[in-house]
């Protein structure tokens, strides 16, 4: 591991000063940051601790949650108001990595984790744009049953790995951010960005930005809602296919729904396609069966990972079948 | 700067590069706390900070400047072995026991989530306040720590006996 130097900044203020230097890194609760530091794979100059900043879980005058970046994943899961209100939030975070990782991994870490394709991680013997900017990539021809059908491109195919995020951008979350140039607020499924020709590129955060809490808006019908989620053994690994999914149905007619999709897309998705072919159609098997085959229209899959498109689909009819025989 | 491990103050590294778990087994030679995987995916480092189950290979400490670290040389009072660390025993649960003071300190911050409600992935109702710990309860929580040589049972035995809810014991 590269030497740094660890700050602790006294407010955000004091963080935003720090976060300006080159090569300076914001250290959540480390679990994946402090890896990929030992594997040499990021190299920050500056590590500044952000986890004595604000962590607090509130109630907003809107009828929402602000969940601070500092609040820690269990925090999250385990808050009456999530449980209760956005159930879909609290199960995708028990999803997710084991109990030890979500006592120390941050709200705001959760979003800027990297993925965990594994070419990523070779350093030393594979090419990875992520990693070296046009270097290439061998995950395209290579192994590459756990990546990405949707939003893919010639350059990478990596998953973002969060399962938090994908309930996040199903329950329409706003990030608030901090710069030198003052606040803003970025929409959940607007923060990360697509590969593209640079993926080594992210999301749409500056350099020194700081994300300092994200906000569930008031979203009634989050109360019927749940996440699901498909790998290869029971517990602690990562997703082939999630579904975060909420529906309100009236009279046998679909009135609402959220849906987003994880461990298939290079980054949370959003089920745009879906919800539209949804809205206003009887809550039918067939119904949820051609909202499904609308969002996977465009699905580009690799060698090896065609499975999750038929997965994808069947994951989302179960779900939402669930969901409007009265489950949650 | 400093924290307190097992009950007594010691001094953090200059170098912030120090992990936890390497300041525990290096500078303080306690050599309970095991290495395994050292990148978060086995558990054989597990310790409690402040209570809480963290992985230790994963934190910085300097990180911890200021907390209260337990390791499994700490879970004992008195010479008297904690009851987890009993049952562990009478239940055969370990056999190199290379995983055993990460199975148990997990196990001892899992008891204190559960009492809390913190909901896991196989908890039906969210609404719920304590969670009783059935054992499908007990081995989603407990997915974090591995044990290569298959001693699972025998680990959900022991941690039921002193956990679980009195029917499933």
């Amino acid at each position: 591991m590269k030497l740094f130097t660890y700050t602790r900044p006294a407010g955000p203020e004091d963080a935003l000063r720090q976060g300006a230097a080159d090569g300076a890194r914001y250290l959540g609760g480390g679990t994946n940051l402090v890896d990929l530091m030992r594997e040499t794979i990021e190299q920050p100059g500056v590590l500044i601790d952000v986890t004595g900043l604000p962590g607090a879980i509130e109630e907003t005058a809107g009828g929402g949650l602000l969940l601070g970046a500092a609040a820690r994943n269990t925090a999250v899961a385990e808050h009456r108001a999530v449980r209760t209100r956005y159930p879909m939030l609290a199960r995708a975070i028990v999803a997710g990595a084991s109990p030890q990782i979500r006592n120390m991994a941050t709200v705001a870490g959760n979003l800027l984790q990297r993925t965990r394709c594994a070419y990523f991680y070779d350093h030393a013997g594979s090419r990875c744009n992520k990693r070296v900017p046009g270097q290439g990539c061998d995950a395209i021809e290579g192994f590459n049953r756990e990546h990405a059908i949707l939003g893919t491109s010639p350059a990478c195919v990596a998953t973002h790995p969060s399962d938090m995020c994908v309930a996040l951008a199903a329950l329409d979350a706003v990030v608030h951010t901090r710069s030198a140039d003052g606040g803003r607020t970025v929409p959940l499924t607007e923060l990360h960005r697509l590969p593209g020709d640079h993926p080594e590129i992210e999301t749409v955060l500056q350099p020194g930005e700081l994300i300092t809490a994200v906000e569930l808006p008031a979203l009634p019908l989050a109360a019927r809602s749940t996440y699901r989620k498909v790998r290869d053994r029971a517990s602690y690994a990562f997703a082939l296919v999630s579904v975060a999914a909420a529906l309100d149905t009236d009279g046998g007619a679909v009135r609402d729904v959220r849906l987003a999709l994880g461990g298939v897309a290079t980054k949370p998705w959003r089920a745009w396609r879906a919800e539209e072919a949804l809205r206003g159609r009887p809550a039918s098997a067939d119904t949820f069966r051609a909202a499904a085959e609308a969002e996977l229209a465009d699905a580009r899959p690799l060698a090896d990972n065609a499975f999750k498109v038929e997965l994808a689909k069947r994951t989302i009819t179960a779900v939402l079948e669930g969901l409007a025989g009265g489950g949650a | 700067m400093s924290i307190s491990v097992n009950g007594s103050a010691a001094e953090l590294p200059e170098d912030p590069r120090v992990s936890l778990l390497d300041f525990l087994r290096e500078r303080l030679q306690l050599h309970g706390t095991k290495k395994g995987c050292d990148q978060g995916a086995c558990g054989a480092c597990t310790v409690l900070a402040d209570g809480e189950r963290i992985l230790s290979c994963l934190a910085l400490a300097v990180q911890y400047d200021g907390r209260s670290v337990t390791t499994i040389e700490g879970l004992a009072s008195d010479g008297e072995l904690h009851p987890l660390q009993q049952a562990f025993i009478d239940r055969d649960g370990f056999q190199c026991g290379y995983c055993t003071p990460g199975q148990i300190c997990s196990a001892a911050g899992m008891a204190g989530e559960a009492r809390r409600g913190v909901p896991s992935h196989v908890t039906a109702d969210l609404s719920a306040g304590e969670v009783a710990l059935s054992r499908d309860e007990l081995r989603e929580r407990m997915s974090g720590n591995l044990c290569r040589c298959g001693a699972h049972n025998g680990i959900i035995a022991a941690i039921a006996e002193i956990y679980a809810a009195e029917a499933v014991r």
